[in-house]
């Protein structure tokens, strides 16, 4: 029975977040926006790569970068996302305190509001890939492609980071300024601590301590051997060193330990964002807004 | 039986952020109350009461500082969820909903967060949307509604879902006199029609309070005064309806005072000495019969008649020593 109201609320609450999305401008404009702007972002960082080794594209260490890039659109998109549909609920519709005190799954809510954000930064994803490939030698062969490997990473990756939004969700509740910049801050930390376009190997060791702790090193780590796995094994031969730190661990090893971290960091989120809730109705925050 | 609501010694104080700004406000001090099943419960008070705390807290968006407050018998701090699934809030002068849905969406939408069937909520949401004049309005997107029409859709919203308890914050806030009659009439039709419904309304509003309560808690300053029935709350501070009676032709004022039931009795005659003036405090209504026939049986003119009841502004200022407004 509740499962099946809470899949009944995941498919209205997508619904909803549709109709948000879908609403803001045409189907046009929507579609050049969810294409321009990954490919832009992710020029950015090509460019700074291309001048700072003055080199090629079509090498094993630029598609290791150029993938834990593209799958980093994940990190940052969804946890802004979700925070970001409390953030709406809250000062733009004004409904966040009746969705509050709704006999529902908070958590069922905010994951169908931010289905559609997933699919926009897949679609994203997908399209920055290919142009990688087509356009600057990414190895991304798709024959290779270990696809057991993928999926079942890819569905705990992305699970754990809508968990962790959740979470900065609920600190939202109570610091409605601020919540974007400790936002951005954790997802800096991410992208810096987890071997996204360069390994942990370079970081100082009492980083590299932290990272092993972060699910996201683990998630870049196996996803990237299950698209690249070529340039992997490459870039493993060619510098002669552990150079990802995690290159003598099995797949099997690197799954459990993503599965392990990301549980953690399940439990954690959970936590965080139950104390963040109680203290919001401690503090009679939940329906305030920014105006205050 | 269970109530519907209960508070015991419910306080809640609010700290400032830093502890030299502002100062620590006591919203609510030791609240008791008790709201059965089928009564359609009043609070009265001025601008910051402590009305609006007291709502939030039972409807679990706010917890009390100290004491309890129970919902259909259930904690309103711990069991959230069994709180929630039995009550619904609205808010006057809310303007809030999903402006890009149409109204019927909306509605639709809410619905859905408290589980309940498509084709119920569309069968429900059409009677209100009928009830509300609303109904050519469920394909307009909410975003072009006026401020008054958003907020008889957030009343359709609080009782679509058919709630045990819904809380109302001064509902007909802000709402033209009609719009406000629709929404007062409504609540009292809805209330009547299941014996296991309640409702628990504030209002700044006395004549409001006055006609639709069956029972008033009068709070201010986070205390409640009083609480009873508007006629009991009238009896409570020792008002009385008085009876203004213009007469012509009177000769003379024997017998008046001895028709039981009156407390006090004056006349004045008007300067050219035509017609009579007289003012009875009435302890007991019936008198009024007696009053008008001893006047006829004397063969004297009724020029008018004016019976005055005690309003519960009377009750407020006695108790609280200022108006309300
Ligand atoms: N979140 C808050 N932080 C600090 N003080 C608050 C907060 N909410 C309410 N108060 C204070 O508590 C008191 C009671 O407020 P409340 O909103 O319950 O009054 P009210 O009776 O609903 O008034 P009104 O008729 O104006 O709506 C007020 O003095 C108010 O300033
Ligand atoms: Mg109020």
């Amino acid at each position: 029975m509740a499962v099946i109201n809470d899949l009944r609320l995941l498919k209205n609450s997508a619904w909803l977040g549709w109709q948000m999305e879908a609403n803001w401008t045409d189907p046009f404009l929507f579609a050049t926006y969810s294409i321009v702007k990954p490919i832009a972002g992710t020029l950015i960082l090509v460019f700074m790569y291309l001048v700072i080794t003055g080199g090629e594209t079509a090498n094993d260490f630029f598609s290791y970068m150029y993938v834990g890039n593209a799958l980093y659109m994940f990190v940052a998109e969804v946890l802004f996302g979700v925070t970001w549909v409390i953030h709406d609920d809250r000062e733009h519709y004004m409904t966040l305190k009746h969705v509050y005190m709704a006999p529902m799954n908070f958590y069922v809510y905010i994951l169908g509001r931010s289905a559609i954000k997933i699919a926009i930064t897949s679609f994203g994803v997908l399209v920055t890939l290919a142009f990688g490939v087509l356009a600057l030698g990414v190895g991304i062969n798709l024959g290779a492609v270990d696809w057991l490997l993928l999926a079942p990473s890819l569905v705990v990756g992305l699970l754990c980071i809508c968990i962790l939004g959740l979470a900065m969700g609920g600190v939202s509740f109570l610091t409605a300024k601020h919540s974007i910049g400790i936002n951005e801050g954790l997802a800096g930390v991410f992208y810096v601590m987890s071997g996204v376009v360069f390994p942990i190997t370079i970081l100082p060791s009492w980083a590299q301590t932290i990272s092993k702790f972060l699910p996201v090193t683990y998630w870049m780590e196996v996803v990237r051997r299950a698209v690249v796995p070529e340039a992997m094994d490459g870039l493993a031969a060619s510098s002669g060193y552990d150079v990802t730190g995690m290159g003598d661990m099995s797949d099997l090893t690197l799954m459990v330990l993503l599965l392990v971290s990301a549980g953690v960091f399940f439990v954690m989120s959970i936590g965080v964002f139950r104390v963040a809730d109680n203290i919001a109705r401690k503090k009679g925050k939940v329906d305030w807004t920014t105006a205050y | 039986m269970q109530h519907a609501v209960e508070t015991q010694s419910l306080t809640r104080v609010f700290r400032p952020k830093k502890k030299k700004e502002g100062k620590v406000v006591t919203a609510l001090d030791s609240v008791d109350l008790r709201i059965d099943r089928g009564e359609l419960f009043g609070i009265l008070g001025p601008n910051g009461a402590g009305k609006t705390t007291i709502l939030k807290i039972l409807s679990t968006l706010l917890l009390p500082t100290s004491g309890k407050a129970y919902v259909a018998g259930f904690d309103v701090a711990k069991d959230l969820l069994e709180v929630r699934k039995r009550i619904n809030m609205v808010s006057g002068g809310e303007i809030s909903g999903y402006g890009l849905l149409t109204v019927r969406e909306n509605l639709w939408m809410f619905s859905q967060f408290y589980g309940l069937k498509s084709k119920e909520a569309h069968r429900r949401i059409d009677v209100l949307l009928d009830r509300f004049g609303l109904r050519d309005k469920d394909k307009e997107k909410v975003r072009t509604l006026s401020t008054g029409q958003r907020q008889k859709m957030n009343v359709i919203r609080g009782f679509v879902t058919n709630p045990e308890i819904i809380f109302l914050d001064e509902p007909t806030l802000g709402l033209d006199v009609n719009a406000a009659r629709t929404v007062r009439e409504f609540v009292v039709d809805w209330i009547r029609e299941d014996p296991n419904r309640t409702i628990l309304l504030t209002t700044h509003y006395m004549m409001e309070a006055d006609e639709l309560c069956d029972r008033i808690a009068i709070i201010d300053d986070g205390k409640i005064l009083a609480c009873d029935t508007p006629h009991n709350l009238k009896k409570l501070v020792g008002m009385n309806s008085t009876l203004t009676l213009s007469v012509g032709g009177l000769n003379d004022i024997n017998d008046f005072g001895s028709i039981p039931g009156i407390g006090n009795f004056s006349s004045t005659k008007d300067a050219e000495g035509n017609a009579t003036s007289l003012r009875f405090i009435l302890e007991d209504e019936s008198a009024v019969s007696d009053i008008v026939s001893t006047v006829l049986g004397k063969g004297s003119k009724i020029l008018s008649l004016q019976k005055t009841e005690p309003t519960l502004e009377d009750v407020f200022i006695k108790l609280v020593g200022r108006g309300l407004e």
